[in-house]
């Protein structure tokens, strides 16, 4: 009992927050056994209590694996009772598909003697070095005050594929070169066919690079080979696998590259750059005023050091 | 009588700051850009660098810097200060600070100049922790301070000050290019570019698992010279992005070498020159 007040006044904002806890998130299934939360395609911050990254589940005939906990503790609460309404099994996996805030930092709410967490080798680097800056920002943003050890660090560590069994049922996780960032993480339910890319792909919300944009390109004409039926991007709505799913992102990101490499060779500036730079072929998406700028800018520094 | 202080004593100033500050305890989180001059951490950093001396606040004629109103890439955030004085053999800018408040590290560079540089002009990139004033003073030969201020918004959502791959960043550690844009003429302030590949790492990420602190390593120190005579001399923190980027001026008085040397915080030094011959 002290245990769980202790545990709720970590993790809850009081009575209100209690009852908000359980709320179900609305949850769409997708294919036998495979369930998707999708989030808003908004910024991560306190107008949407930070629900705006696709979580999903995968149930197996022993246990379930999670995919992604969602973007605040209270969030990840939510999302817990979302699926344990849906499934007796139990959480044998959370796969974390990235150092991001808005998919992982409701990590806590799963933490427990039969739960393992997942995610890329280069997973706990990443997030160690970002957890402060991120706790501060659901400070100073949220106002929910989380302790440091309330950002758990997979134990699990995937360089490469890993598979992971849960009963009947394999998913394979996969690891890729830095692109969306550098520790991206798909997994790939093989009953159903089902790709969760991370978000190494984006619907509608404009692709963000905190990574490697030519490796991110490059990474993408590999994902579009794997023999998916369905797609689940780290955010937007849920795609048919194919070439139409990836073209989007791929004209944006392309474009991204061919303007930066234009604004370096005539001798622009960062500042300058981050100005005239691919305003075309942002304006379709959602968010582009929120992080169009910032992938310039990304792109800049990395391009600038080609030969 | 109002003593000089030298580069070794600012750098020592600067580390005691990191550890007042930065490690001594939580920072209040501002979000407006109300009462620059009523900053604590400022006023540590006045008094740290100043002393009582007088600062005035600048218009656009006098000195301007360039910060965007939101830091889109927390890691990457370009910024820009020029002094639009003089820059004469008597009378000239011959120190640039930047000072970033809510930074672990908040004096984040100084730049000496001397009449060779042409112009006290630079443009480099930061790191960017939490909403902050940024600010540029200027400190004129005549020993005057001139100050420019502007509040920038932190980056929110995924952007962290952090490097995006350490690994790419470690593996091309020490790459160095110097670079002059345009045409070099004689007698005229010329545009030059320093890139350092460097992952210049705070030394504040602790690892979860070992409870270890990532070596601290970051560009300490770059001078650049031009036919012997010294246009630019620069005490970095690492308040400065990965990949340390200067933009910066020199005056070409005939045919030289310009050269740039680089240290860094394990005594690694790097250089780069570039021979050029001035049109009339």
């Amino acid at each position: 009992m002290l245990a769980v007040r202790l545990l709720c006044s970590l993790l809850c904002l009081g009575g209100a927050g209690l009852a908000l806890a359980q709320t179900a998130l609305a949850v769409q299934p997708l294919a036998p056994g495979v369930y998707v939360h999708q989030g808003r395609i908004e910024d991560w911050g306190p107008e949407n209590g930070g629900d705006v990254a696709n979580l999903g589940f995968v149930v197996g005939q022993r246990c379930v694996a999670v995919i992604d906990s969602g973007g605040t503790p209270l969030l990840g609460q939510r999302w817990r009772a979302t699926i344990e309404r849906t499934t007796r099994l139990p959480i044998c996996f959370v796969i974390d598909t990235h150092a991001h805030p808005d998919h992982v930092l409701g990590n806590a709410a799963f933490a427990g003697p039969g739960t393992r967490f997942v995610a890329s080798a280069k997973f706990n680097a990443a997030m160690s070095a970002r957890a402060p800056y991120f706790l501060r920002a659901l400070e100073r943003d949220f106002g929910i005050s989380a302790p440091q050890a309330s950002v758990v660090q997979p134990t699990l560590a995937v360089d490469g594929t890993r598979e992971f069994d849960l009963g009947d049922r394999v998913l394979v996780a996969q690891t890729w070169p830095t692109a969306h960032t550098d520790n991206d993480l798909t997994v790939y339910d093989r009953n159903t066919r089902t790709l969760f890319t991370s978000d190494l792909l984006f619907v509608e919300h404009i692709p963000v690079v905190d990574g490697n944009l030519r490796g991110w390109l490059a990474t993408m004409q590999q994902l579009a080979r794997i023999a998916a039926t369905l797609i689940v991007p780290g955010h937007g709505p849920t795609r048919p696998a194919g070439p139409e799913a990836w073209a989007p992102q791929q004209a944006y990101l392309e474009a991204l590259l061919r303007e930066t490499r234009a604004a370096l060779k005539s001798g622009k500036t960062l500042s300058q750059a981050v100005d005239s730079v691919g305003t075309q072929a942002a304006s379709g998406w959602q968010l582009a005023e929120r992080f169009h700028r910032r992938n310039v800018t990304a792109a800049f520094a990395e391009l600038e050091w080609e030969d | 009588m109002k003593q000089k202080i030298g580069r070794r004593e600012l750098a020592a100033g600067g580390a005691a700051l990191i550890a007042s500050f930065a490690l001594g305890g939580a920072r209040a989180q501002i979000k407006s850009g109300d009462k620059p001059e009523a900053s604590e951490i400022w006023l540590k950093v006045r008094a740290s660098l100043f002393e009582n001396r007088p600062i005035t606040n600048v218009g656009d004629d006098a000195l301007t810097l360039d910060a965007p109103v939101r830091a889109e890439d927390a890691a990457v955030v370009p910024i820009a200060m020029r002094a639009r004085l003089p820059h004469t053999e008597s009378n000239y800018v011959a120190k640039l600070y930047l000072i970033i408040d809510n930074n672990p590290s908040p004096i984040s560079a100084i730049f000496s100049f001397t009449p060779q540089s042409g112009r006290a002009d630079i443009e480099t990139r930061v790191r960017v922790d939490e909403y902050t004033f940024v600010r540029a003073i200027a400190e004129t030969s005549d020993g005057r301070l001139l100050m420019r201020t502007r509040f920038v918004k932190a980056s929110g959502g995924c952007s962290a000050p952090p490097g995006k791959d350490p690994q790419a960043a470690l593996a091309s550690l020490g790459k160095i290019r110097l670079r002059v844009d345009g045409d070099v003429v004689l007698g005229k302030p010329t545009l030059a570019q320093l890139m350092i590949s460097h992952p210049n790492d705070s030394g504040m990420v602790m690892d979860q698992f070992t409870r270890q602190f990532t070596p601290r390593r970051f560009v300490r120190s770059v001078n650049v010279a031009y036919a012997g005579q010294a246009v630019l001399s620069a005490d970095l923190d690492f308040s400065i992005s990965e990949n340390p980027n200067l933009r910066f001026y020199f005056l070409p008085r005939g045919p030289g070498q310009l050269t740039a040397e680089v240290v860094d915080t394990n005594q690694s030094a790097w250089k780069s020159s570039l021979d050029l011959t001035p049109s009339a």
